[in-house]
């Protein structure tokens, strides 16, 4: 099943700043909300996300409650090769998903 | 302390009770707790350490009256050149008023050729969002804007 | 949070006002038609825009793995008679709710989805505003995008159309509101900080932000009624397929949107 959707140019000039964007299925369950007879609904979101270009790190991100549900995340980065990206999210009960796209950089 | 603690319990009993009578229909209501400016500050202080915090550089693009608290589009900035001596470390988002007052860390570099971040936010009020950004040499600077949240006209409790 | 007094008298002074005035319930001319998306901020209709960034779409690429995948009994997948659903499926949300012989009445798409999966894969069918089969109807409805809507041109479903016009005509409930005093005689016009759109279904399943995910026009129908205090028909109940049919009636000729995002 589909879980995430990526934004990344199929191609790019080296050097170039081109922005990525994210977005996840989740539901995002604040741990705020109360049943009518008052019980907690408990906290279920996801709290990091990590983005790799070619295994090395560009930019990561600790996520709390106040983060919409359905995740949406954009960032820039410079391509300076061709090769990967590869984007990980985790989050509570075990949550872990991950995605990937290709880029052609000239 | 001992008088106001014996009627919050009592108090609380005489919910729980009122409940179990009611049966327990699972509709989820929302009932927040408030947030405090005091615990703004200390989730600030927490990034921030005794460091000074300066105004400018930064720029929160929030839609001064939005359309949902439940997912308000932010987009925040930092006017910087990003190069490998000059560059943007983290930004770290804050709210006023929802329970909680963080709203999320990002974490960027030099590699990133521009430090700019979107993402879609919860607003449990009108409130005020706080954004402060670490550069590479550990100066801080940051921002804020006020926001307008209305609440949906029509309330629905069932799916 | 959520001040149900404030609302209630909010909606009470609106009531009032369209008590005083006569009932001037006439559609809406041609001219003066909007989809809900006009009445959004810059902001939502960007969210709309990208499909990279239009949380609806989620639903859609599921629906697309669900067209694939052999169900029940029978062992079939949607594309096993429909084949590529970008050819067989284009257009035809804007052709729903739609006339169905052996019923006799009206279906919406949702039925007619499980229909298909009772009748032709022999599979259980979806429940309404299951994850499932909201992602399939959202793939379909997706085909449908740029189409003009055109349901009522079968003449089986006239009095069904009028059935639905008299329930969006009819006053009801604790406020003793009609769809119709809102949504044609007071569009444009603010309800409590929202918009009061004219009430056009092009969009739908829709992601609302209000519901943090997608949902059906029948959810939407239920917590317009329920929002008027009055109470609301079950899922699938034939009074909301009709109003449903009404609703699409009265936008004919509008381009479909889905997956849409609102408010």
């Amino acid at each position: 099943m589909a879980s995430a959707l990526i934004n990344v140019p199929k191609r790019a000039k080296r050097g170039e700043i081109i922005e990525i964007k994210t977005l996840m299925s989740h539901i995002m369950e604040t741990g705020y909300r109360h049943t009518a007879t008052g019980e907690v609904v408990p906290r279920d979101i996801i709290t990091s996300f990590v983005c790799r270009y070619n295994g090395v790190e560009i930019f990561h991100a600790d996520l709390f409650p106040a983060i919409a549900a359905n995740p949406f995340i954009t960032f820039f980065t410079v391509a300076t090769e061709s090769g990967k990206f590869d984007f990980e999210w985790i989050g509570d009960k075990g949550f872990a998903e991950t995605a990937s796209a290709s880029i052609l950089v000239e | 302390m001992r008088k106001s603690k014996h009627t919050s319990r009592r108090q609380f009993l005489g919910l729980a009770g009122g409940a179990a009578v009611l049966g327990g229909v699972p509709i989820v209501t929302v009932r927040p707790v408030e947030a405090t400016p005091a615990m703004l500050a200390a989730a600030i202080r927490n990034v921030v350490g005794e460091a000074p915090v300066r105004i400018g550089k930064v720029k929160l693009d929030v839609p001064p009256l939005v359309e949902n608290g439940n997912t308000v589009p932010m987009t925040v900035s930092v006017q910087n050149p990003m190069t490998a001596n000059d560059y943007v470390k983290s930004i770290h988002v804050f709210n006023e008023k929802n329970p909680q007052p963080n709203v999320g860390n990002f974490y960027l570099g030099p590699h990133a050729g521009r430090a700019q971040i979107s993402t879609r936010i919860r607003l449990a009020d009108s409130q005020k969002i706080v954004a402060i950004a670490r550069l590479s040499d550990d100066s801080f600077w940051s921002t804020s804007v006020d926001v307008v949240v209305t609440l949906a006209a029509c309330t629905e409790e069932v799916i | 949070m959520r001040s149900a007094p404030t609302i209630a008298v909010a909606l009470l002074l609106i009531a009032a006002d369209i008590a005083a005035s006569p009932l001037s319930a006439t559609e809406i001319p041609q001219a003066q038609r909007r989809s809900g998306y006009s009445f959004m901020t810059p902001d939502t209709q960007a969210i709309q825009d990208d499909d990279t960034a239009n949380p609806g779409m989620l639903w859609v690429l599921d629906g697309e793995a669900l067209w694939k995948s052999k169900v029940g009994a029978a062992g079939k997948a949607c594309a096993d008679c429909h084949d590529d659903a970008r050819v067989s499926m284009k257009d035809v949300a804007a052709h729903y709710p739609a006339f169905d012989k052996t019923l006799g009445r009206p279906v919406n798409l949702e039925q007619r989805i499980d229909l298909c999966r009772v009748q032709h894969q022999q599979a259980t069918p979806l429940a309404y505003e299951s994850r499932d089969l909201l992602a399939l109807t959202a793939f379909v409805a997706q085909q449908s995008r740029g189409a003009a809507i055109s349901t009522d041109v079968d003449p089986q479903l006239e009095p069904f159309v009028a059935r639905g016009r008299e329930l969006f005509m009819q006053r009801q409930g604790q406020l003793n509101l009609g769809c119709t005093n809102c949504h044609d005689d007071n569009w444009d016009k603010r309800l409590a900080g929202s918009a009061i759109t004219q009430a056009h279904p092009t969009g739908y399943p829709l992601y609302r932000l209000e519901w943090q995910s997608l949902g059906s026009l029948q959810r939407r129908l239920r917590s317009c009624i329920s929002g008027i205090r009055a109470q609301t028909y079950d899922y699938g109940a034939p009074e909301l397929v009709e109003l449903e049919l009404y609703l699409m009636s009265r936008a004919r000729g509008m381009p479909m949107e889905a997956p849409a995002v609102r408010p």
